[in-house]
């Protein structure tokens, strides 16, 4: 399973919803669909991905957020999941795309690829209580139906291949991004 | 080493007087009557987290949802967020009002605080992160209302400094 194919898959359902990606290939694979401004896209910061989702959870809870996160990503911040739990929100999403790999970085294996580490283990020793395992594209469009369907904080996390698209680049400075990702919000919040 | 009830209450009143509805925090010593305060008040949200890089991404959310938030924290715990102040915050534009608890600074009795209490500042001046220093109680209020102007404003990160006249009875 490849991860654009997951993400094409779930970019249909983000029209309202807030989205914050990690950097690099899931960020470009998302980009590539088309920019909304209801898009937020991490450009550094590895393992915050979560956290901003989990800020915006809390502080907005008419708002569904979904995280697209990464196994690189998520090891730099193992806590996140405690902190997640912690506070359960229900209105969060959070995808973890585990492709084994340092992708963006050169293709370095992760710790996840020699098979001792095992993501959704970890989330559900966090205390998460809802955490999907898929490795097919099947799986993965259901397991995003329930967690949608479910109202309830979920974790997904999918494996996938080590492959990101051939090129990366966005008409989109980093500042403007967060600006025009801040001024969705307030718009949505006067209506 | 007692820390101070009187101060942290006027520490606490001094971030609901600037409007501040939420917090996010790692707890420490010289916070913990503080924090007490903020987990009894129903018009607060408190947020405490596992290490204090996860704040400012927690921050960056409560800035996009229009809250108005500040972080508490060690200084140790600063030192220990600097990739995300940098390349979230200071990369994005996204304003921080970090409250940081100075420990390892002058009276410091605790060997293992002095290292980070010396190098507090001067990584401060090298994020380029304007700060303060907090000693008096009658000035705390105001100091942290114009950091957190100051850090909308600028869409930086800006930094109080709790110190040790402030958050500990005189001996």
């Amino acid at each position: 399973m490849r991860r654009a194919e997951c993400i094409a898959m779930l970019y249909p359902e983000l029209d309202d919803k807030l989205v914050v990606t990690i950097m690099g290939a899931c960020a470009q694979e998302l980009y590539d669909l088309g920019h909304k401004d209801n898009f937020f896209y991490l450009q550094h910061a590895m393992g915050l991905a979560s956290s901003i989702g989990l800020g915006l959870a809390m502080h907005l809870p008419k708002e569904r957020v979904v995280v697209l996160d990464g196994d690189g990503s998520l090891l730099m911040n193992l806590g996140t999941l405690a902190t997640i739990a912690r506070y359960r929100p229900d209105n969060l999403i959070h995808i973890v795309f585990d492709n084994g790999s340092l992708l963006s970085t050169g293709g370095f294996d992760s710790h996840t690829t020699s098979g001792t580490t095992d993501l959704a283990a970890i989330a559900q020793g966090a205390g998460l209580e809802r955490v999907a395992k898929v490795d097919s594209v099947m799986d993965f469009g259901e397991a995003v139906i329930d967690a949608f369907n479910s109202g309830r904080l979920s974790v997904i996390v999918a494996k996938v291949a080590a492959i990101g698209p051939n090129h990366y680049g966005m008409d989109l400075q980093l500042p403007e991004n967060a600006f025009r990702f801040k001024r969705f919000i307030s718009s949505r919040r006067q209506t | 080493m007692t820390v101070s009830y009187e101060n942290s209450k006027v520490i606490f009143q001094g971030i609901k007087a600037a409007g501040i509805t939420s917090l996010s925090a790692l707890p420490e010593t010289w916070l913990g009557l503080l924090l007490q305060q903020a987990e009894k008040d129903p018009d607060v949200t408190l947020i405490q987290v596992a290490k204090e890089e996860e704040a400012i991404g927690i921050a960056a959310g409560a800035y996009f949802a229009g809250q108005r938030h500040v972080l508490l924290m060690q200084n140790h715990g600063f030192l220990a967020a600097i990739n995300g102040i940098v390349s979230l915050a200071q990369l994005y534009g996204i304003p921080l009002c970090m409250l940081i608890a100075l420990r390892g600074h002058w009276g410091e009795p605790y060997p293992w605080h002095t290292r980070g209490g010396i190098v507090t500042e001067g990584v401060l001046r090298a994020l380029g992160i304007p700060f303060e220093y907090a000693r008096d109680p009658a000035e705390v209020g105001r100091q942290i209302r114009e950091a957190y102007t100051f850090s909308q404003s600028s869409l930086a990160p800006v930094a109080l400094l709790l110190t040790r006249d402030l958050m500990e009875e005189p001996l």
